[in-house]
């Protein structure tokens, strides 16, 4: 991961999750969620074409800053993903 | 922070609260002159040797407490509704900070681009330096940039806790399996306490907040020293 002083000084570069008018309410509980989702149905997407999943990080890095840490690791390791990932026909 | 004998709320750090107290305010006024009104004439009531025992109609008065009162409500609702969406405004956010309750010490997580994250506890009061708040500090404060919309997003790893800073006029709920978002822009730097807001167990009282705003290169310098 990039170095955060160099990251907040360049202009352009990514800062934080923009304003999503999909989750425009005080509950982000399904902007995490859904951005989490997102990210592994494109990486399974490109995958299967066999195309560069460069384009997926933007959700990588959404879901990244606002899921809590907690959230992310037991649903990675579990079988959130595999649920997930496994039987969505994306 | 709060001060001994204090009656008001604290000083204002954002704008929001700065409305909020201004509206405060108006609406307090207009309590203390209703109570003055109906103390008055109770007293009035009670200090009288007059009486009137055959009232059959009060056409006129019963019009005006019942127009005045709609008039005095709408004088309230409007500034409040206002407020109310201006709180709502889209801001653009230049950091995200997530924050988990836990009993009983606060969590603070900033992933933007490094994975930040640490723990809050209070400091004990036997361990306090002179000087020091009793029950309010902590062994690491959240410190953000002054004058910028940041971004809270506040949850629970357990029972549910609410994560107030009175200052900046903020109070929301932590609840387990739910993510609440919360907007923080400061006006100037200093030290901003808070309490957990909602009854967790024993240490409810004991698990305080503190946010340090500082200059953006501070920030930057703090946030590199803590990874």
């Amino acid at each position: 991961m990039v170095d955060a002083e160099a990251q907040m000084s360049a202009p352009g570069e990514w800062k934080t999750p923009p304003f999503d008018p999909r989750f425009p309410n005080q509950n982000q509980t399904r902007n995490c969620y859904q951005n989490f989702l997102d990210y592994h149905r494109c990486l399974k997407a490109m995958n299967r074409r066999g195309k560069n999943t460069q384009p997926c990080e933007y959700y990588y890095r959404v879901y990244h800053s606002l899921c809590p840490i907690s959230w992310v690791r037991e649903r990675s390791g579990g079988d959130w993903v595999e649920r997930v990932v496994g039987s969505d026909p994306g | 922070m709060a001060y001994p004998s204090q009656l008001g709320l604290q000083d204002a750090t954002s704008p929001i609260m700065e409305e909020l107290m201004n509206f405060h305010d108006h609406t307090l006024m207009i309590v203390f002159l209703i109570s003055s009104l109906v103390l008055y004439i109770i007293t009035l009531m009670l200090t009288t040797k007059l009486t009137h025992t055959s009232t059959m109609d009060a056409q006129e008065v019963e019009t005006i407490w019942t127009i005045l009162p709609a008039v005095i409500l709408i004088l309230i609702a409007l500034p409040s509704l206002r407020i109310l969406y201006m709180m709502d405004e889209i801001n653009n956010p230049i950091i995200t900070v997530k924050t988990m309750g836990h009993q009983w010490y606060w969590s603070y997580e900033y992933t933007d681009y490094e994975d930040l994250c640490f723990d809050s506890y209070m400091i004990p009061t036997n361990d306090l330096k002179p000087g020091d708040l009793r029950l309010l500090e902590v062994d690491n404060r959240m410190v953000l940039p002054m004058e910028l919309p940041i971004r809270m997003l506040i949850s629970s790893e357990d029972v549910l806790h609410s994560w107030a800073v009175p200052s900046l006029g903020l109070k929301t709920d932590a609840i387990p399996g739910r993510l609440n978002q919360a907007t923080i822009s400061s006006n100037r730097p200093g030290l901003f306490y808070g309490q957990c807001s909602e009854i967790c167990g024993s240490n409810h009282s004991f698990m305080p907040i503190v946010l340090e705003m500082v200059p953006m290169k501070c920030f930057e310098t703090w946030s590199v020293s803590m990874i």
